[in-house]
């Protein structure tokens, strides 16, 4: 594989990177950390949202993101010729 | 039959399943003792990930702590689960495609420098010795609460058992009896969960459950009606908790940076055959691992009412079996102040009269919620498993630090395999016998050296090894000075404010006003700054590590790269 190709297929596995990882930061952090107070004054059944997001959401999104994560890099491994045999 | 029994046979077969398993799967050569001749199904990888991971604390201590803390216990559950994140974007495809035996291999033929290599060998100790120890406690524990031998007793059988597996089979040993492991404290969580949830709230999934309202017909919702409890006896409503805003960020952010830089986990995927799977097992580690985790804050929050429930205000006189049987213990203490025959259980230390250990709340919850002697019993096993699991898994890390990373790499590089495989059984035996004494012998810090472990591994191998991967021109004099500034950073702020070396200081001192366990996080960015400011004065690293670091930024070749 020549250089050029490496260097493209680097940026856009950073990219996924970067956009799946400010998800996980705003599920975590801000949902369940820094903006819990207002999230609490919306309601999802028994819970205050932001709760939710603290001890429940942030976990499941976490599962997704990886799963999301193994997807897109499997088409791109595809995509760029660089995928295991 | 009594609970005794119920235990006696339970545990016998779990411990004998463990047993036949280690005979069955022994390890031949140094791949299969150091990775599992790294042909482990991504399903079952996932599955021995999370036993792995999972420890007496999961699986004794957090519903417990989270019952106390509230709102703040999202720290452990957050914390526990995101790393896996950071693990499978971050690390794991990119260490596989290295496809050597160790974190500190990686350290070592990344940084091209002995120094680097060693350096991460004396972390990868410090840090598994210290989470060890505290394992081992949790098995004597255990054994003494439900079989009703004393603790040393009880420690010996479990290092007897981890023993045979770990020094038989190695890795291929321990990842199979960790899957059948996993299915053990998994069952033995959910079950007891299962029961109270339909108990309290008709419903019997407990992650719903949590949400819902109560079944006594009042229709007011459970965390509602949890937080009205606490209001009234003068504790922060549960949904809110009391730490400070800045210290439940940074302690988040340093148990997720630590679970990421756990040589114990992190060893984990280079057992699977290719790049592709050390993705998706870290995937599905971590749905085995949230199954535990998103039941846990449920349990805390019905073990919480029923406590308060059952006990605030009542006659002394009237409480349950539990109740006595527990005091026996010494866990639970009930003082009467005012002389009123009632317990009162409020905010105030002052009026307070009942005193409670968070570890009790998992293991008394099935006797509270009156559930059958043998779902008490199969919370024995889970918890048996949880911590010899753990325990296995970083005792294996410890015998291939010395046999691999110290002996063949650095004082005899012409090592046979047979005797680097002698080497490495000699080494788990050893760690065994330090182990075990440790639990007997518990020195008075381990609580806090515990919390040390996650602090530690964040400050010093996370940010060597991203920055290995995320930076050609990262360098060894970079990575060595973060990794030293990192760890004694780290090492001084828990001397400091955990065990009162260098004038001590109480809450009002901490730093930036966060705590000990959380200042991991702090380290860690002070560990990237060092290091990328002093490669930037220092010489860029030789082309042929340049190159290592290009291939294994592409998964293509991952099963060649084993070989060598």
């Amino acid at each position: 594989m020549n250089n050029k190709n490496l260097d493209n297929y680097w940026k856009k596995n950073l990219r996924y990177l970067v956009i799946l990882l400010s998800i996980w930061f705003i599920v975590s952090y801000g949902f369940g950390i820094l903006l819990v107070e207002q999230l609490n004054q919306i309601r999802l059944g028994g819970f205050k949202l932001g709760f939710w997001f603290a001890q429940q959401g942030s976990i499941y999104v976490f599962v997704l993101l990886i799963f999301v994560y193994v997807y897109l890099m499997n088409k791109l491994d595809k995509e760029f010729d660089v995928d295991e045999k | 039959m009594t609970v005794q029994t119920w235990t006696f046979i339970i545990v016998g077969l779990t411990f004998a399943l463990y047993i036949g398993i280690a005979i069955w799967s022994r390890a031949g050569s140094t791949k299969d003792f150091y990775v599992a001749g790294g042909g482990v199904s991504p399903l079952a990888n996932g599955m021995a990930t999370a036993a792995d991971w999972m420890s007496a604390a999961s699986f004794i201590s957090m519903a417990g702590l989270i019952s106390f803390m509230g709102y703040d216990g999202a720290v452990f559950l957050m914390g526990w689960t995101g790393g896996y994140v950071l693990l499978a974007l971050l690390l794991a495809p990119y260490l596989r495609k290295f496809g050597k035996f160790t974190v500190p291999d990686f350290i070592g033929d990344r940084y091209y420098s002995n120094v680097a290599r060693t350096v991460a060998v004396i972390c990868a100790i410090i840090v598994s010795f210290t989470y060890v120890a505290g394992q081992m406690r949790g098995v004597g524990l255990v054994f003494s609460r439900f079989l009703e031998v004393d603790i040393t007793t009880g420690v010996v059988i479990g290092m007897t058992i981890v023993f045979f597996y770990a020094v038989l089979g190695g890795m291929k040993g321990i990842t199979y009896t960790q899957v059948a492991q996993y299915c053990v404290l998994i069952f033995a969580f959910m079950v007891p969960a299962i029961f109270i949830s339909i108990q309290m709230t008709g419903n019997p999934i407990p992650q719903v459950g949590f949400g819902g309202t109560l079944s006594d017909g009042s229709g007011i919702y459970l965390l509602d009606k949890l937080d009205g409890l606490h209001t009234e006896l003068g504790f922060a409503e549960y949904t809110s908790g009391t730490k400070s805003m800045v210290d439940v960020f940074a302690i988040t952010l340093a148990l997720m940076v630590g679970t990421a830089g756990l040589p114990h986990v992190i060893v984990r995927f280079f057992t699977v055959p290719k790049v592709k799977d050390a993705r998706k097992s870290a995937g599905y580690a971590l749905i085995f691992i949230a199954i535990l985790y998103t039941t846990a804050p449920a349990i805390a929050a019905f073990a919480r009412t029923n406590l308060i429930d059952t006990v605030s205000n009542k006659e002394y006189t009237l409480m349950p079996e539990w109740f006595k049987k527990w005091e026996d213990t010494g866990l639970l203490t009930f003082e009467d102040k005012n002389q009123d025959g009632k317990i009162q259980y409020v905010a105030d230390t002052k009026a307070n009269e009942l005193t409670i250990d968070r570890d009790i709340m998992v293991l008394a919850n099935p006797e509270i919620a009156q559930l059958p002697n043998w779902v008490i019993a199969l919370v024995a096993a889970g918890g048996l498993a949880a911590a010899l699991s753990t325990a296995a898994g970083l005792l294996l890390v410890i015998s291939t630090s010395i046999a691999h990373d110290l002996i063949k790499k650095q004082i005899n590089p012409n090592i046979s395999e047979r005797g680097e495989l002698i080497w490495a059984r000699m080494a788990a035996i050893f760690a065994v016998i330090v182990a075990g004494l440790a639990g007997i012998y518990p020195p008075g810090f381990v609580a806090a050296v515990v919390a040390l472990a996650f602090g530690l591994a964040a400050a010093s191998f996370f940010p060597a090894i991203i920055l290995g991967i995320f930076s050609k021109r990262m360098n060894k004099e970079g990575a060595v000075a973060g990794m030293v500034v990192g760890i004694s950073l780290m090492l001084f702020y828990m001397l400091k404010f955990k065990l009162g070396y260098f004038g001590g200081g109480g809450k009002e001192d901490w730093w930036f006003g966060i705590s000990p366990e959380g200042f991991g996080a702090i380290a860690m960015l002070v560990n990237f700054i060092v290091s990328i400011i002093v490669s930037r004065f220092t010489p860029a690293p030789p082309k042929d590590v340049q190159e290592l670091v290009e291939n294994i930024r592409i998964p293509r070749g991952a099963g060649a790269a084993i070989e060598h």
